[in-house]
């Protein structure tokens, strides 16, 4: 079947054959240029896109005028705290926690995640449990649970490792690891078994037919994989606990939010320091969510799907080259 | 080639299958299957799907344990140890050794997406059986050079067309040094204009003297390149013998119904 070719020519066309030719309006070539002219193309008008647009600029102008003229709020205040040392301290302690806890859960994830995979049915079992525990249950409780240990076990003992008083071992920094750090290890399986079950079975066994042990083929061939499915979810928990650590204020732990929170006991400058710690969490987000940005394209290496990765490294290539070229 | 084909009858045995039953839960996949391959023999195994020919290559290499009979490659029991009487299940670790007698490549070529062409190639002999880097590294440029890759040592599989991709393979089972060649409808998954390339790969390794097992539906090159076919139904081969002759004169009135609806 012949379509039209926009030369305006067509040549041995016969009507039986060809139904889209019968159906078509009279070809009809836009004047001067003859037989390679075209029409001309005009886009649709979008008005309302228009106009929301200025609505929204609007409102925010209007929030932004708002908070210019709010005197109740000390924005010095803020500006004074944002560098202060104890505030810094606590934005170090965050960082911490958050490593620490991710390092934690990513180790736990990877044993119990393995454990859910596994033909053994106690194994599988167990692990079972362990996410049924701990994902169940509120966070706040388990950090609880932990800083109160004591209260069940006054001494711990086990030979060659620790052996001491309860109250001494258990530090508030402690009982925040093991907290946050058990309960993501609960989530962290989950989303380790999912990226095991994402890499196709073909994989084992052509590492199994060279003669690989299943220790080395998880090592190598499976994980490895799996990973590029499992680190958006990584980033994600490690963006969520970054946050989530603020509740180890509650125990005591002076991370960020609670060495804010006590200087607003003291000074009642209560929306100021929040917004110190706001502005914090938001740098400490942004910067891990470029860290992911490169980490995952680290692990992806092999799947590139050519252009689609390709346009999103020139955006972030472009916008650095714009802020040198701005600094210099 | 022809011309070798009587040759082959005095060589050494290096698969030889005896009565070999495989079910999965009640499905019967294998029914007593007899087979023996000679050194440098090239077999070709046809059938329609279903019948078990892929089902008998994953045992061969013990991808697959089996439930009756036995499987020799060399004068190893795969996958089991003759111990009073019972043949008793090896150990993973003498499972892995005895892999390495066998080269198998898959349907889908099962490359490793996240190393290159050449990582591929090099991973097992380096990292499995623990040979110096450097060394490794001649060789297997050696093997993507012969089956015609040399330019595409870094490309990583995505980057590669069904048919390279199915070449690495092959140079990958090759860099092990296997005694015999276990392929898996090495075409099947490829598009019509690339299965050629992988055949000619295959037809120069016939040629070179390898020892081959070849599960295919591509009848033409079982006729260039086998010096037996057999033929699976229903978990048993019911027709084996020189190619030419099962396929130009099959005896059993299957093989000829399978073979004209194969030919078209």
């Amino acid at each position: 079947m012949r379509s039209h070719d926009g030369t305006g020519e067509q040549p041995g066309r016969s009507g039986s054959t060809s139904l889209t030719a019968d159906s078509a309006p009279p070809f009809e070539p836009s004047s001067a240029g003859g037989r390679t002219s075209t029409y001309e193309i005009v886009r649709r008008k979008h008005p309302w896109r228009f106009a929301a647009a200025i609505a929204v600029l609007l409102l925010l102008a209007l929030l932004a005028y708002g908070a210019a003229n709010a005197h109740q709020l000390h924005w010095s205040v803020t500006g004074h705290y944002l560098f202060n040392r104890s505030v810094l301290t606590g934005v170090l302690r965050t960082l911490e926690i958050t490593a620490a806890a991710m390092l934690l859960g990513l180790a736990l994830g990877v044993i119990f995640g393995i454990m859910r995979s596994s033909h053994n049915p106690v194994l599988r079992g167990v692990a079972w449990l362990y996410v049924w525990a701990f994902r169940g249950t509120p966070i706040i409780l388990q950090l609880f649970l932990w800083f109160n240990l004591a209260l069940i076990f006054p001494r711990i003992d086990i030979p060659g490792i620790v052996r001491g008083t309860t109250v001494n071992l258990i530090t508030p920094f402690l009982a925040a690891l093991l907290g946050f750090g058990i309960n993501e290890g609960a989530y962290m399986s989950e989303i380790i078994r999912g990226g095991l079950l994402s890499v196709p079975p073909g994989q084992t066994e052509a590492a199994l037919s060279l003669g690989a042990s299943h220790a080395w083929t998880t090592r190598r061939i499976v994980l490895p994989q799996a990973f590029r499915v499992i680190l958006p979810a990584i980033g994600n928990d490690t963006l969520q606990m970054l946050k989530l650590t603020s509740l180890a204020a509650f125990i005591s732990f002076n991370e960020l939010f609670g060495t804010t929170e006590s200087i607003y006991y003291a000074n009642s400058e209560v929306i100021e320091l929040l917004l110190v710690a706001g502005a914090w969490y938001l740098v400490a987000s942004s910067v891990l969510s470029v860290v992911q940005y490169y980490v995952e394209r680290k692990f992806g290496r092999g799947f590139q799907r050519g252009r689609q990765q390709a346009l999103v490294e020139r955006v972030v290539l472009r916008a650095m080259v714009r802020l040198r070229t701005r600094a210099v | 080639m022809p011309s070798d084909r009587a040759s082959k009858e005095g060589n050494r045995t290096v698969v030889e299958c005896h009565a070999v039953v495989k079910s999965f839960a009640s499905v019967h996949v294998l029914r007593a299957v007899d087979l023996e391959v000679k050194e440098s023999e090239v077999l070709c195994i046809l059938g329609p799907s279903g019948a078990g020919k892929s089902t008998l290559l994953r045992c061969i290499n013990h991808l697959e344990g089996i439930d009756g009979g036995w499987i020799k490659v060399t004068d190893q029991i795969i996958g089991y140890e003759l111990r009073g009487g019972k043949l008793h299940e090896l150990s993973e670790r003498a499972v892995r050794r005895q892999r390495g007698l066998c080269g198998m490549v898959f349907q889908h070529f099962n490359l490793f997406p996240h190393f290159t062409a050449l990582q591929n190639v090099m991973l097992g002999p380096v990292e499995i059986l623990k040979e110096p880097r450097g060394e490794v590294e001649a060789r297997s440029r050696l093997l993507l050079d012969r089956v015609g890759l040399a330019s595409k040592v870094s490309a990583y599989p995505s980057q590669l067309s069904g048919g390279q991709q199915q070449r690495v393979a092959i140079a990958r089972a090759l860099a092990m040094n296997p005694r015999v060649l276990l392929f898996d409808e090495p075409t099947s998954a490829l598009d019509p204009e690339v299965v050629g390339e992988v055949l000619r790969v295959m037809l120069e390794l016939a040629e070179e003297g390898r020892t081959m097992i070849v599960v295919t539906h591509e009848v033409g090159f079982a006729r260039e390149a086998a010096d037996r076919v057999a033929f699976m139904f229903d978990g048993r081969i019911t027709e084996i013998g020189l190619a030419r002759a099962v396929l130009e004169k099959p005896s059993e009135a299957r093989t000829a119904e399978f073979l004209s609806h194969v030919l078209v």
